[in-house]
């Protein structure tokens, strides 16, 4: 079968795949060598999934929007908050109580309370938009106002968080469970485990969203071309407003799984979080959420091993200084360009 | 009635006023001409008639119902379809995903519709799953037509059709939109190409400076000097 021919069974985006597939690939081969420690691999591969769950949301918005979300971050923080609020609260208020559900650290509450804390947080992100990034938007602001008002709103949620929960680490319901000891001296928890492939799904379910339904297809015409979406009849507003949606309560999820992976949640979590985000995303292509996957493994993934040779507080500037390479190599990602 | 009426109609962008007071009209079944210079407004016309650029005075009304400043997706919705001149597929999606796009607002299934296009335009019916960013200019601009006929429109509007195309590929355009009309689909077009289109058309608009310049049958407009010598280029034959 000829090369063409093979590319017609596959999805129109397998580059996406693909390339999340050679990137893991490498970074396994990279571990195996003597050179670089494969716990590190492995972790960065967890915190890429969890980067990825944020990047596809601030991708999307930006391709829809042409907005930069400087408060996607804390839309991170927030998921996280409102679980300890309804694991916390409402849930133990009715009996609904536990933790070290199986090999986890976490109990059932926690999966019954991500999936209410996520809708929750698109509700946040929905109604913020209508009252504020519309509102701007309707007026001709400049992207860059826009982008500035959503810098406002960070503050603003993380100074809400800050109040209601004060600024001290906070605790899901915990209990120890040992980890796991992998070959090549890896040391896995189970919840990382749980974050990589609640991660995985996720991602997956947005593809198959983008590809196969009504309001994913239109997502991605509405990214492609907003003038010409609302010339096909397509009612963008709604997918505006899907579209934060989902991205949020992606968001949402990937703050819970880093709470759940880092065994702690801070007021400034997502905040911290931005940089990896925008450089996943950017790395990727800004506007393509295949590209955000593949650009999310490499950022975890590179900020990750990097501590075998640079003090771990620099990992954020690892990420930054992958995106000023990026930004100076090839603007418009790995895969801009190719549409 | 006329299907779609102009009357006075003022528009433009920002500061900038580009239409003061163009009139004009689209009876069923006509195709309906519009040249004139470059920067004479057409494209603005077109524009502010499906609502994307804002109707500062005068009017537009749509089989008597005034949609001046309706939002777009109404107007589309109510049998009012449009192909801007560049940009006019979804490049990321595939041909079928654009006409699914297409036919958002259709409650039926849009797969039948689109095996009707299929057969109108045969290049798009073989390779269903390519995207539309890897299509040729004149693909691309059978796939924009076919991609606002899903809605089974009344009226076409169509900017430039022609524009970017190969001399062969204008010949094919105009004979599938002569096609698309006969089917009952009444076309509006604003085109470059002006013999090309008058020929075709039933009436013609010339505009010059954001004003009604000549109308007439598009026959009597190919005959007129002064249009010649302004707007076909001589009177060379093709």
């Amino acid at each position: 079968m000829s090369a063409m021919n093979a590319r017609r069974f596959l999805p129109a985006e397998w580059t996406g795949w693909h390339a999340a597939a050679l990137i893991a690939a490498l970074a396994l081969l990279a571990g195996a060598s003597p050179f670089v420690k494969m716990s590190l691999v492995v972790n960065g591969a967890v915190l890429g999934a969890i980067i990825a769950l944020g990047a596809i949301g601030l991708t999307l918005i930006y391709g829809i929007l042409n907005f930069a979300n400087i408060a996607h971050g804390d839309y991170m923080t927030l998921g996280a908050y409102f679980t300890l609020f309804i694991v916390g609260g409402a849930l133990s208020a009715v009996g609904i109580e536990g933790a070290g559900l199986g090999p986890f650290t976490f109990g059932y509450p926690v999966l019954l309370a991500l999936p209410i804390a996520a809708a929750a947080v698109a509700a946040v992100a929905v109604g913020l938009d209508a009252l504020i990034y519309r509102r701007l938007r309707e007026r001709g602001a400049h992207a860059v106002v826009i982008a500035m008002s959503s810098l406002g709103v960070a503050i603003a949620l993380r100074g809400l968080v800050q109040i209601v929960w004060s600024g001290d680490a906070q605790r899901l319901p915990r209990e120890s469970r040992s980890v796991y000891h992998l070959p090549m001296d890896v040391r896995l928890p189970p919840d990382a485990i749980f974050a990589a492939l609640a991660a995985l799904a996720l991602v997956s379910a947005v593809y198959i969203i983008l590809t196969r339904t009504k309001m994913g297809k239109a997502m991605r015409a509405t990214a492609d071309n907003p003038q010409l979406a609302r010339a096909s009849g397509i009612e963008v507003q709604r997918v505006i407003r899907w579209t934060w949606a989902m991205g949020a309560s992606l968001a949402a999820t990937a703050g819970v799984l880093l709470a759940v992976y880092q065994a702690q949640m801070l007021p400034i979590m997502g905040w911290r979080f931005l940089i990896p985000l925008f450089a996943a995303a950017i790395l990727g292509g800004i506007g393509n959420p295949y590209g955000a996957l593949v650009g999310a493994l490499t950022i975890g993934v590179a900020s990750e091993v990097s501590t075998q040779w640079i003090n771990p507080s620099y990992k954020p500037a690892v990420a930054f200084a992958i995106l000023i390479a990026m930004l100076l190599a090839r603007p418009r990602g790995l895969f801009g360009g190719s549409g | 009635m006329a299907l779609l009426e102009v009357a006075d109609l003022a528009a433009g962008y920002g500061e900038t006023e580009i239409l003061h007071g163009v009139s004009m009209r689209v009876e069923a079944g006509e195709i309906v001409t519009i040249i004139g210079p470059n920067g004479c407004g057409k494209s603005t016309l077109m524009k502010a008639i499906v609502g994307l650029v804002g109707v500062r005075a005068g009017r537009v009304s749509f089989r008597g119902d005034d949609i001046s400043n309706r939002a777009t997706e109404r107007i589309v919705r109510d049998g009012l379809a449009y192909v801007p001149q560049s940009d006019n597929v979804f490049p990321s999606l595939t041909i079928r995903e654009n006409l699914e796009m297409g036919a958002f607002t259709r409650k039926d299934d849009f797969r039948g519709r689109a095996d009707e296009m299929f057969a109108l335009f045969p290049d798009l019916g073989a390779r269903p799953s390519l995207k539309a960013g890897n299509l040729s200019g004149g693909q691309r601009q059978m796939l924009a037509i076919a991609r606002a006929l899903m809605l089974d429109p009344e009226l076409l509007l169509l900017d430039e059709p022609s524009a970017g195309l190969s001399p062969a590929m204008v010949g094919t355009t105009f004979e599938r939109l002569r096609g698309v009309n006969g089917a009952g689909v009444s076309l509006l077009l604003v085109e470059q190409n002006a013999r090309q289109a008058l020929a075709m058309s039933d009436r013609g608009y010339v505009l010059a400076g954001g004003e009604n310049r000549l109308d007439g049958p598009g026959r009597a407009l190919l005959d007129d000097e002064e249009v010649a010598r302004l707007y076909l280029g001589g009177r060379r034959s093709e």
